[in-house]
């Protein structure tokens, strides 16, 4: 770092940047690459070998298709949601908009063993479900009702502001110019709050991959029909399976930060499009 | 992963600039269609587990749920689960103020690179969180062995129980501080020196005032999962009742025992917690949108 | 106190901000540093201040050298540009801050405090404002707590970065006059940056100018407006009419036309242009004439006692192939004197044009 040779007026740098260095490479580089580290010990056949079992594969087609499906409802709803909370009054509307951060503020082992009574047999939804047939906990569709929980949050956070900011005057020009109500909407609005909503995708799906806490209550964990890969790390773990458990942490890990670098772009995407608007 | 920088709340003029808006706002029949469908959303998949939590708490009586609560192992789990936070909310709050001092008010090169590496561990799964420290610390790991011959216990004690929350919570509070502080610049710290301030008085009185309400709003949210964190702690506690079980720990267990009661409420605990950082998350929203239009109130 | 720097570099990065610049500041006056955004003012400013480092050079202040002194000692005030008003702190609190964090040793008692601050805040006319905060402030009230503020630690020279550019124009214009009457006052050395030339122009006692990292030009503020040394120092300062040429004869060659002209340090045949104040060029309506630069009158504006007088020539400029435009100024008697009309043909002439070495593209 070039620039740091450079006297500075403000004091501090040294030491801040110092420090900062050092506490995250200590508490997260370090531990992180230690994951790599182990799984460098393995052959790639033998890697290859432990995260391509079909048990584990079925994990991942869990894990990232509920993932993706919960981040496609949330968009729908949350974006219905942030609309709501930014243009209509209603009663309680200051209370909804506070309580839309439970998610991020309820310990996911609660959200857990809740979700799991209001789907069980005898629940409070699960009883009128049960006789049409839908079986919610315990399945696959339990686990995408907890990624819901946990992601929504995120779609409507990300949208809100940006529905907040976004002025007037654009949607009174397009109706000013004969668009009709839907027209305006469609051609104006959704595509400014579209770096929003795929940011807020983006979020929810990363949370959901690696989402523990509010799943294994409700999924039932049932070998390729319910389990999802964060819990497979933690089976092996058990066994120890060292090795093993770090192989399908690599794998998760790469995919971590595909999703990482994905959202960047997509705020930085976000981020300019606000610019461009005011 | 409470990823929302804090926002202050958009003008109350919703109704003036929207609803009563000829050229923008829906008709009737679409405008309730739309709040039906987001609020009946809300309530299932937000609310109905929320008020879950607490009802199934109470399902047998105050009396279970009292002795649920001041049982030892329950007792021991709040004691744990307090003493993480203090642990890990202290430092993660230097970390913070740390980095975003350096990363907003200093130019260096890998600045970019540097702030997303402060994000990384909110795209970790907890799971993994918990792993890479029993790769590093644990019998079959790195400094395992020299550990075990000095008799460190770190996996399965509360040392690494510590480490994992303040993995899974370390960028919550300079996560809230970097774009602020990018957002004030440096004029005010330049300010305070010319007129005479030494460091410490400069960021006393003039930065630490200038952020402090977006440091306890990442102070709460960092406290809220550091309290509440179960995927990582999960791996490296062990599970010793008693001793290394925090508090969403010890619902599983109960839960796990069917002694649902019991574990709805030690969960009603945690739900209360949520609850309060909720509160006073829009409590310092509230805060912070009264201050800028008190102060920008009386414009001549 | 005088200031003089000595030698000043400065770069960021590959970009060259100050390019060994030397200067000296008299004790007591008030000397705008003018130029264009990124000719380095600022940066000398900060550095003057202590708030940026020179890559090499040094700063004297009173003759010493202060070039390793911190901000802190340096007991210069600084009005930042934005004010940099303390957001928290009501403006009593703002304008006190320098004395609160005096040592314990140096530091007036709680009641000289409140006085000298009161007495800061009656000198720049707010006393009323005590209790409120920068955000409840117009931009003109902030500049003056912001000078308030710095004046409190009896600061040996005062320096202020492009202290009316957030302002609006009405205002700008009050605060200059307040602004020179202050610094009669007060005869506190001080240098204000400013890319507005009749700001300088306006305010000044003396003008430094910079262009490029280098100072163009430094003197009185009249002296420099008058006798400008440089072709960039004639076309910054004030209104002018660019002639670009060659030089031929005694004059300069415009196009097809041949304007007298001194061109002393010029070569024959030297790419040259001339520089004329809308003020100092004359037209002549005798259709005869052969000298001066051909013209066709465009638009006529009376607007009080001057009339400006836009032109277009008749010949095309060598680069960039296009007639000129041109302005000049009358007085309401010479311009009934002339009675012109829209469209008309003149030559317009000068006495007094100066050629400078022209490069391309400039």
């Amino acid at each position: 770092m070039a620039a740091a040779i450079t006297r500075r007026v403000l004091p501090g740098f040294g030491l801040s940047l110092g420090f900062t260095l050092a506490y995250l490479s200590l508490i997260v580089l370090v531990p992180l690459a230690a994951v790599f580290v182990k799984t460098a010990t393995l052959s790639f056949s033998e890697f290859w070998a432990i995260v391509s079992t079909p048990r584990v594969v079925a994990t991942y087609r869990l894990s990232f298709g509920a993932s993706l499906l919960a981040a496609a409802i949330n968009v729908v709803f949350g974006v219905l949601l942030a609309w709501s909370l930014v243009r209509y009054s209603f009663p309680g509307k200051k209370l909804i908009d506070a309580l839309v951060d439970l998610p991020f503020a309820l310990p996911t082992a609660v959200a857990g063993i809740s979700l799991t009574a209001l789907y069980a047999k005898n629940g409070w939804l699960g009883q009128y479900l049960e006789p049409l047939g839908i079986k919610v906990a315990f399945t696959p569709l339990g686990v995408l009702v907890a990624l819901v929980f946990i992601g929504l949050p995120f779609v409507v956070r990300t949208v809100q502001p940006v529905l907040e900011d976004l002025d007037v005057e654009f949607e009174e020009a397009a109706a000013s110019l004969g668009a009709t109500r839907w027209q305006t909407v469609y051609r104006v609005v959704i595509p400014t709050l579209l770096p929003a909503i795929l940011t807020g995708f983006a979020l929810a799906f990363a949370r959901a991959v690696g989402e523990y806490g509010s799943v294994i209550f409700i999924a039932g964990n049932l070998p390729m029909v319910s389990e999802i890969t964060p819990l497979i790390i933690i089976t092996k773990l058990e066994q120890y399976d060292y090795v093993g458990a770090t192989a399908v942490a690599a794998v998760m890990l790469v995919a971590s930060f595909i999703l990482l670098l994905l959202i960047n772009a997509l705020q930085a995407w976000t981020r300019r499009s606000a610019r461009r608007i005011t | 992963m409470a990823g929302v920088a804090l926002a202050v709340p958009g003008p109350q003029r919703a109704r003036a600039r929207y609803e009563t808006n000829p050229a923008i706002r829906e008709s009737g029949a679409v405008r309730i269609l739309i709040l039906t469908i987001s609020l009946l959303f809300f309530a299932t998949f937000l609310l109905l587990p929320l008020i879950a939590v607490f009802v199934e708490a109470l399902r047998r009586g105050w009396a279970v749920y009292v002795a649920a609560l001041v049982e030892p192992d329950a007792l021991s789990a709040i004691r744990l689960t307090l003493l993480t936070a203090a642990v890990a909310v202290p430092l993660n709050l230097i970390f913070g103020l740390a980095a975003a001092w350096a990363i907003a008010k200093f130019e260096f090169r890998g600045k970019q690179f540097l702030t997303t590496l402060i994000d990384l561990p909110f795209s970790v799964s907890p799971v993994i969180a918990g792993l890479i420290y029993v790769l590093v610390f644990g019998a079959q790991g790195w400094f395992g062995p020299w550990l075990s011959e000095h008799g460190i216990k770190i996996i399965f004690a509360v040392p690494g129980i510590i480490l994992a929350t303040i993995f899974v919570t370390f960028p919550f509070v300079a996560r809230e501080l970097i774009p602020l502080m990018q957002a004030q610049g440096t004029e005010e710290e330049e300010a305070a020196l010319t007129l005479g301030a030494s460091g410490w008085q400069m960021f006393w009185r003039v930065t630490l005032p200038n952020i402090k309400w977006a440091l306890l709003y990442g102070v709460i949210l960092c406290n809220a999962r550091a309290m509440g964190e179960f995927g990582a702690v999960s791996v490296v506690s062990g599970h010793i009742r008693g001793l290394t079980n925090t508090m969403p720990l010890h619902v599983e267990i109960l839960y796990n025992e069917y002694q649902f009661a019991a574990a709805f409420a030690v969960a009603s605990l945690l739900a209360l917690l949520a609850l309060v950082t909720l509160a006073l998350k829009t409590y310092i929203e509230w805060q912070v949108t009264r201050q800028t239009s008190r102060r920008e109130g009386e414009h001549p | 106190m005088s200031i003089a720097v000595r030698n000043i570099r400065k770069k960021f990065g590959t970009f060259t901000a100050l390019d060994d610049v030397s200067l000296d500041f008299p004790t007591g006056e008030l000397i705008a540093l003018l130029g264009p955004s990124g000719c380095g003012k600022t940066t000398l400013l900060r550095i003057i201040a202590g708030l940026e480092w020179p890559d090499a050079g040094r700063v004297l202040l009173d003759g010493q050298d202060a070039s390793h002194r911190h901000v802190r000692e340096r007991q210069v005030g600084f009005v930042f540009q934005h004010y940099a008003l303390f957001r928290h702190l009501t403006v009593f609190e703002n304008v006190a801050f320098g004395l609160r964090v005096k040592r314990r040793a140096e530091r007036p008692s709680e009641a000289a405090i409140r006085k000298r601050v009161h007495e800061l805040l009656d000198l720049v006319q707010l006393g009323w404002l005590a209790d409120r905060y920068p955000a409840q402030l117009s931009g003109g009230q902030r500049q003056r707590i912001a000078l308030a503020r710095a004046l409190a630690v009896e600061p040996k020279v005062l320096l202020l970065d492009e202290p009316f550019g957030a302002l609006d124009a009405k205002v700008r214009k009050e605060l200059r006059r307040w602004l020179r009457r202050l610094h009669e006052e007060l005869h506190i050395t001080s240098i204000f940056v400013t890319h507005d030339q009749d700001e300088a122009l306006e305010v000044a006692d003396r003008i430094v100018l910079m262009n490029k990292g280098r100072v163009e030009q430094e003197g009185a503020t009249n002296e420099v407006y008058e006798r400008p040394a440089t072709a960039f120092a004639y076309s910054f300062l004030g209104a002018v009419n660019q002639l670009p040429g060659s030089v031929q004869g005694q004059g300069i060659k415009v196009g097809d036309d041949l304007i007298p002209a001194n061109t002393n340090s010029l070569a024959l045949g030297d790419a040259a242009i001339a520089f004329a104040r809308p003020y100092e060029l004359k037209i002549s309506t005798d259709s005869t004439s052969t000298t001066g630069l051909a013209a066709r009158v465009n638009r006529v504006l009376l607007n009080g006692a001057i009339a400006r007088i836009e032109l277009v020539g008749e010949t095309v400029l060598n680069g960039s192939g296009r007639p000129p435009e041109l302005e000049v100024e009358l007085t309401r008697e010479e311009l009934a004197q002339l009675e012109l009309s829209v469209g008309q043909r003149v030559r317009l002439v000068s006495q007094s044009l100066r050629a400078f070495p022209y490069a391309a593209g400039q």
